[in-house]
């Protein structure tokens, strides 16, 4: 099982001293987290992407391939990649080209967005976002997978002998999972091509994530993929973490109160009922993970959100530092002890490439 | 004989209220004029008052949270509505309005109901036809002709004004009908059923 964390990127003033970051300083803190996450353990980053303010990750690859240069084992990821206003010539030319320079660590998160303004800076209407999801992924896909495409959609104009380079690296592509938080057609887009499904599994409750991940599994073996609890999933999830567990609520109440999203609504400890969210002890947090199990099944990966609201860079290191240290080390032991043989791992670029080439993956993971 | 269930929207805020008390009158003469049509009904109330903090959460999270998902529950599972709100600076409150800009997209589609308002002046009573009647079309529901306004003055001398009772009496009528002649109310469609259209098919309609 991969663990990590995910950030949306956003700059925020800390509300405990009202300064907020500069973009450089929130820059090179996402990337500062990134080096942090392979030092103490962890196995993935993932980064939004966003063309607003107070976001600063529009350009995923750039930060993306800097991390990649800094570090050797670290899966880049991304949280989300927007299917949906992004040009999928663009997408398939620079992931590819990630690919390359990350040696193979590479796989991306789609999503739609949800930011309404967004669309029509980029030619786009949100009221198409599922069609465009559906038509610029299966672009997308020919594009990875056939050296010569001809093609014409709704979308974009259409494409004439076109070949996107670079070809992927060993001429496998990058592995795909999909977001959604409640649309059933991105689960079923997911399960439809055996790809992984990701559940943002932060900001709704729980029964939000079941229903979709029940779903995806369910549609994953109607297509002839395997079992349903065969089916790849992730999961997000949101910790605050702190070696005594009061110490983690009064630290972290002042960020909850002030977050962007759910900031100035229910209480802490109200919204901790009821979604997903874990302040508490290393102990709190590990029981709580484990918990997720209980209603999504097995699953593949799990990224934390730990950087958000104004969180300060040297908080956000410590907490790296407490979930490599105790957190997930026990999760890594008690989900691996849980898990039936028959369940895949997450695919990686060494199994996607063992798997096309026919070679029975050590991971067990599929293609 | 079958069995119908109201569900009955108060947004009164003080303790007794008019809002409520309307809204109550609105139901013994709904399950009255049922049961003369040869049907029973349950009744389930739901106060807004109690949900106050739960609405104000919902618009910040986007998700209702357990109590307020009862409500919401109640109230889209029903046969009829009975929905009554005080009028607040020339419209329905705030609290009332907010219970159904957390609803989903279409989830009162059809559904029979039946429009209350209190206030403390009969100058108010052109609310519930230029206010809430329009948002009950925005949402497709089935509004019954009759819409029921008490004033201060409806309620004045201790008894209750007779035509005051014959509006009601009225309007529990035509909601009766409604809701009498409509089979039982199913749930929405479950969107997690398995889809309709393939996903091939979807693909293929590009």
């Amino acid at each position: 099982m991969q663990f990590g964390v995910f950030t949306v990127g956003d700059v925020t003033p800390d509300p405990t001293t009202g300064r907020a970051p500069t973009e450089a300083e929130r820059i090179k803190a996402m990337i500062a987290i990134a080096l942090k996450a392979e030092e103490v353990g962890l196995d993935v980053f993932a980064m939004g992407e966003h063309h607003n303010p107070p976001f600063v990750p529009s350009s995923p690859t750039t930060a993306l391939g800097y991390i990649a240069a800094r570090t050797s084992t670290l899966q880049l990821s991304t949280a989300v990649t927007l299917i949906t206003t992004n040009d999928p010539v663009k997408i398939a030319e620079d992931y590819a080209m990630l690919q390359h320079v990350s040696d193979g660590r590479v796989d991306l998160t789609m999503g739609r967005g949800n930011t309404g303004p967004v669309y029509p800076w980029f030619g786009k209407d949100i009221r198409d976002g599922i069609p465009l999801a559906v038509e610029n992924y299966q672009l997308l896909r020919r594009l990875w997978r056939e050296d010569v495409v001809d093609w014409s959609g709704q979308f974009r104009t259409p494409l004439q002998g076109f070949t996107s380079t670079p070809r992927p690296l060993d001429g496998v592509p990058p592995f795909v999972w999909h977001g959604s938080i409640r649309s059933p057609q991105i689960a079923e887009q997911a399960a439809f091509y055996g790809d992984g499904f990701f559940h943002n599994h932060i900001f709704w409750p729980k029964e939000h994530t079941q229903r979709m991940v029940e779903y995806y599994r369910r549609r994953y073996a109607h297509y002839g993929h395997g079992d349903p609890d065969q089916a790849i999933v992730g999961l997000g999830g949101q910790v605050f973490i702190r070696k005594n567990s009061q110490d983690a609520v009064r630290e972290f109440r002042p960020y909850f109160d002030n977050a962007p999203v759910y900031g100035h609504g229910p209480s802490l400890e109200d919204f901790s009922s009821q979604t997903p969210l874990t302040v508490g002890s290393p102990e709190q947090v590990i029981e709580r993970t484990l918990g997720f199990r209980d209603y999504v099944g097995d699953y593949q990966r799990q990224l934390f959100l730990i950087d958000h609201a104004g969180l300060p860079l040297k908080t956000v290191l410590e907490q790296l530092d407490l979930l490599g240290e105790e957190v997930v080390p026990v999760l890594r032991r008690e989900f691996a002890a849980l898990k039936p043989a028959h369940v895949p791992e997450a695919p990686t670029h060494a199994s996607l490439v063992a798997a096309a080439a026919g070679v029975p993956a050590v991971t067990g993971a599929q293609a | 004989m079958t069995t119908r269930t109201l569900a009955v929207l108060s947004a009164g805020l003080s303790v007794p209220s008019s809002t409520r008390l309307l809204a109550d009158r609105l139901t013994t003469a709904t399950v009255a004029a049922l049961q003369a049509r040869g049907e029973d009904a349950t009744v389930e109330v739901v106060e807004l008052r109690a949900h106050a903090h739960d609405l104000a959460d919902a618009l910040v999270t986007g998700f209702p949270n357990a109590a307020l998902r009862t409500a919401i529950d109640t109230v889209v599972g029903a046969d009829g509505l009975i929905a009554v709100t005080p009028v607040f600076s020339a419209s329905y409150s705030g609290l009332f309005k907010t219970f159904f800009d957390v609803l989903e997209v279409g989830a009162l589609t059809g559904k029979p109901a039946l429009l209350g308002a209190t206030a403390g002046s009969p100058r108010h009573s052109l609310v519930l036809e230029h206010a809430v009647r329009p948002l009950f079309s925005y949402l497709r529901a089935l509004s019954v002709p009759t819409a029921v306004f008490a004033a201060s003055d409806d309620w004045a001398g201790g008894g209750v004004d007779q035509s005051l009772s014959e509006r009601i009496d009225r309007a529990a009528g035509e909601l009766a009908g409604l809701v009498a002649g409509q089979p039982v109310t199913s749930r929405p469609a479950d969107p997690f059923a398995d889809p309709t259209t393939s996903f091939e098919d979807l693909l293929r309609g590009q």
